[in-house]
């Protein structure tokens, strides 16, 4: 199966004549040229990304990079100017007027910054909107309203009306009528900046926790790096309506692909977002638990290390080998590596968060210099020494004062 | 405080007289304005002060069309007989009337005689049936929920006011009508307004309509209506709806156009037609707007009901007209207390309404 949404070269102008402007030399110079020149302003230039079903996409940048321009146009909220939308493989822009209302029943479902609440209708009518002009029954679609009241915690409210709930309880409300009609892809323009931080913490683990479950194809918008990397899968970074990197978490951070996205990632905690994976390299010395004590001499001294990683046929860690265990053990000739081998006295996820490996080795002595590092399933792939540990202790030192980060 | 140029010196190929008198002329402008530029006066003078920096030539066409105009006054102080159009217009516009009246007069016939035999009558019928005392109950009880007890109070007091002065029979007859015509001033206006605010084009066209029907006497109404209808009860009606439509439309237009953007975007979003967005999103929010409209139309009908009752439209109008025409004081007195009285309770009704609307959305249901 492809991807759920593609988007192929999508342009959107704003002014009187947007397709002139694409069709003249105006197509390749700066936003503010064109500004300034016509008058027109380029809001999306040239984007183009896919998006994997049930992945968490996020766009970020900042203020006027064009991203609520661009969840609009996926949805033809306004009408794109050049380029191709394809969810499930079918061009939405080719839809006639009656398809894209059902597209936008059956399929998609939005989330505002401003919630965008029907003030005259009460949480429950606001949560089966989406199914009432679907044409559902009257019961069903309160049925299942409720079920999505509850889904969102907001149970006891059904019947109050929006202006009396506070923000977070709103986007909540917002949350669940977009959930109602069992969207295939979620839209959510900057669902969370509305809120303040303790609330927006709250919606982001709701939000990771519904899609544990949930497993949405979801568009996030937002100009918050650090809800970029909570939330996303995968993320692209706007500027001036043009997508300037799109990757990894991992990748945005270790690898920002220009100034525009170093400044965003610099004040950001590394060690609260990147993984053991990002500082690893690969293990040193491996031996087979079926190989002799000579071999296992014979590889550290080949690669000059005092210690081997043990694994078994199917590259588990069984635990460690030092150099004088095994150079003692071939000079009485012992045939046999098992016994030799001792438990390594840390061994590291390779998913876990920098932060939680300083923690881990925090009262460690080091005795033993290098640490494996294992798959969830056991599998060794990796090592950390005692050098990267401390240059990771040091970066989040400095950057201890600025955290909990947020760039506004 | 930027001081004015001081005036430009004309060129040679002028008269020194002509020089002369711009130079004066220029300079105690500006002379007389600098005066007052440190006074609150200034504001007033901004507009002379622009006159006073303007380049020469605009004096100059400027003094030349005032002293034209003078020269010319006798010469053409009438306009030409053949630019004169007015009676052609106005011929045209008989002849059109005529033509109406000759080709519609058996639509405008089954019009005049449906709305008269199946709605303003029977209604006109049952209000004027009911017990004054009814009427003064049911009145305080919806001042009551809508409102608040003072005002129960004091409108059922009004009512009996009016049974007192012998008024109660001509009061219904007059509310009859008034409720004729703004059920058809709200049949006609809402769907207007709504066209108005979906189309920016339809509202470029139908505004200055609006503006000439709120600029234009109230009598000049009758004039078409008597052409078309004849007199009586219905052209009555249909006066008092062109005359009091406008605005219905303009708050209807208004309050859907002042629905949150967020929330329309958000109603489309989930796949709302058009149809869909005005029933369940738009109409609803506007509501309150178009409560506000609904109560001015309410008002205007009631007071364009008593210039009416010059063309045969009956009720307290006619109390007023008798009054004036026979100079008995008293009776267009007591006809003229009778529409305030109800123009007062209808006012504080439709407004208790309008207002309503508004604290449901803020308040917890149930
Ligand atoms: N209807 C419009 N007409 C003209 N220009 C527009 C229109 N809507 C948006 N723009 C311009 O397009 C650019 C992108 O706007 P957009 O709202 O997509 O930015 P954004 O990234 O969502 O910003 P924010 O974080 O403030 O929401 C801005 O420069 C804005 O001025
Ligand atoms: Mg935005």
């Amino acid at each position: 199966m492809g991807p759920k949404l593609v988007v192929r070269n999508l342009w959107k102008v704003f002014g009187p004549h947007p397709q002139q402007v694409l069709h003249s030399e105006w197509r390749h110079k700066s936003r503010n040229e064109v500004l300034q020149a016509t008058g027109h302003v380029i809001a999306l230039r040239d984007t183009s990304f896919e998006v994997a079903d049930g992945q968490t996409f996020v766009v970020m940048g900042l203020s006027g990079s064009g991203k609520s321009t661009l969840v609009r146009c996926l949805l033809r909220l306004i009408e794109p100017s050049e380029g191709q939308v394809l969810i499930n493989g079918q061009d939405i822009l080719g839809f006639h007027h009656h398809q894209l209302i059902q597209f936008r029943r059956k399929m998609a479902g939005m989330v505002f910054q401003r919630f965008g609440l029907l003030p005259h209708r009460t949480v429950l009518d606001n949560v089966a909107f989406g199914l009432e002009v679907q044409g559902v029954d009257k019961k069903v679609r309160l049925k299942r309203a409720q079920e999505l009241v509850e889904v969102v915690g907001l149970q006891g409210w059904e019947h109050s009306y929006p202006s009396t709930l506070s923000g977070g309880m709103q986007q909540r409300v917002g949350l669940a009528r977009a959930l109602a009609p069992d969207p295939e892809v979620l839209f959510m323009d900057e669902p969370f900046s509305a809120l303040d931080p303790l609330i927006r913490r709250e919606m982001q683990d709701e939000l990771l926790r519904l899609q544990e479950r949930l497993r949405k194809t979801i568009i996030f918008i937002t100009h918050d790096l650090q809800e970029a990397l909570k939330m996303g899968e995968r993320i692209a970074i706007m500027r001036d309506g043009a997508i300037v990197q799109q990757g990894t978490p991992e990748e945005i951070l270790t690898a920002p692909s220009d100034e525009y996205v170093g400044e965003f990632t610099k004040d950001v905690r590394k060690a609260a977002v990147l993984t053991v994976r990002s500082v690893m390299r690969p293990p040193g010395v491996l031996v087979s638990a079926w190989q002799g004590p000579r071999a296992a001499v014979h590889a550290m001294h080949q690669a000059e290390e005092e210690l081997a990683f043990v694994v078994d046929k199917h590259e588990r860690l069984l635990g460690i080998v030092t150099f004088k265990a095994a150079s003692e053990a071939a000079m009485k000739g012992s045939a046999c590596l098992q016994e030799l081998i001792t438990k390594s006295p840390l061994v590291v996820p390779a998913d876990a968060l920098l932060e939680s490996l300083l923690t881990m080795t925090v009262d460690y002595d080091w005795s033993i210099e290098v640490l494996p590092v294992v798959e969830a399933d056991g599998r060794l792939v990796g090592e950390v020494r005692r050098a990267s540990v401390r240059d990771v202790a040091l970066a989040a030192k400095a950057q201890q004062p600025a955290a909990p980060v947020s760039p506004q | 405080m930027t001081q004015l140029r001081p005036p430009v010196t004309v060129g040679p190929e002028q008269g020194p007289a002509l020089t002369r008198f711009l130079r004066v002329a220029r300079k105690s402008w500006s002379a007389a304005v600098n005066a007052v530029d440190n006074t609150p006066l200034k504001y007033v003078v901004a507009p002379l002060r622009a006159a006073a920096a303007m380049p020469r030539w605009v004096w100059l066409v400027a003094i030349a069309l005032t002293l034209g105009s003078v020269w010319s006054f006798g010469a053409i102080a009438n306009i030409p007989q053949g630019m004169l159009v007015g009676p052609t217009v106005s011929r045209a516009v008989d002849r059109g009337v005529d033509w109406m009246v000759v080709n519609w007069d058996v639509a405008l016939r089954s019009l005049n005689f449906a709305l008269l035999q199946h709605f303003l009558l029977p209604l006109e019928r049952w209000l004027v049936g009911l017990p004054w005392w009814l009427v003064a109950g049911v009145v305080a009880l919806v001042a009551y929920r809508v409102t608040g007890p003072i005002m129960a109070f004091l409108a059922t007091g009004m009512i009996v006011a009016l049974a007192a002065l012998g008024l109660f029979d001509l009061a219904m007859t007059t509310l009859a009508i008034v409720i004729t015509s703004t059920v058809l001033a709200v049949a006609l206006g809402v769907p207007t307004g709504i066209a108005m605010a979906k189309s920016n084009l339809v509202d470029q066209a139908v505004r200055p309509v609006l503006d000439l029907m709120q600029t234009m006497p109230s009598f000049v109404y009758l004039i078409p209506v008597i052409m078309l209808f004849g007199i009586g009860k219905v052209p009555g009606v249909i006066a008092v709806v062109f005359y009091a439509v406008p605005p219905i439309i303009r708050l209807t237009n208004l309050g859907i156009r002042q629905v949150d953007a967020g929330v329309v975007e958000a109603g489309r979003a989930f796949g709302a037609t058009g149809t869909q967005l005005l029933l369940k999103v738009q109409l609803p929010l506007a509501l309150p707007a178009v409560m506000a409209g609904l109560n001015q139309t309410i008002m205007m009908a009631l007071a364009m009901v008593v210039v009416t009752s010059m063309i045969g439209a009956p009720g307290l109008g006619v109390e007023v007209l008798n009054g004036i025409a026979r100079l008995e004081v008293g009776r267009g007195l007591l006809g003229g207390i009778g529409i305030v009285i109800m123009a007062i309770i209808l006012d504080r009704i439709t407004q208790g309404f309008a207002k309503q609307r508004q604290p449901a959305r803020t308040t917890v249901a149930r």
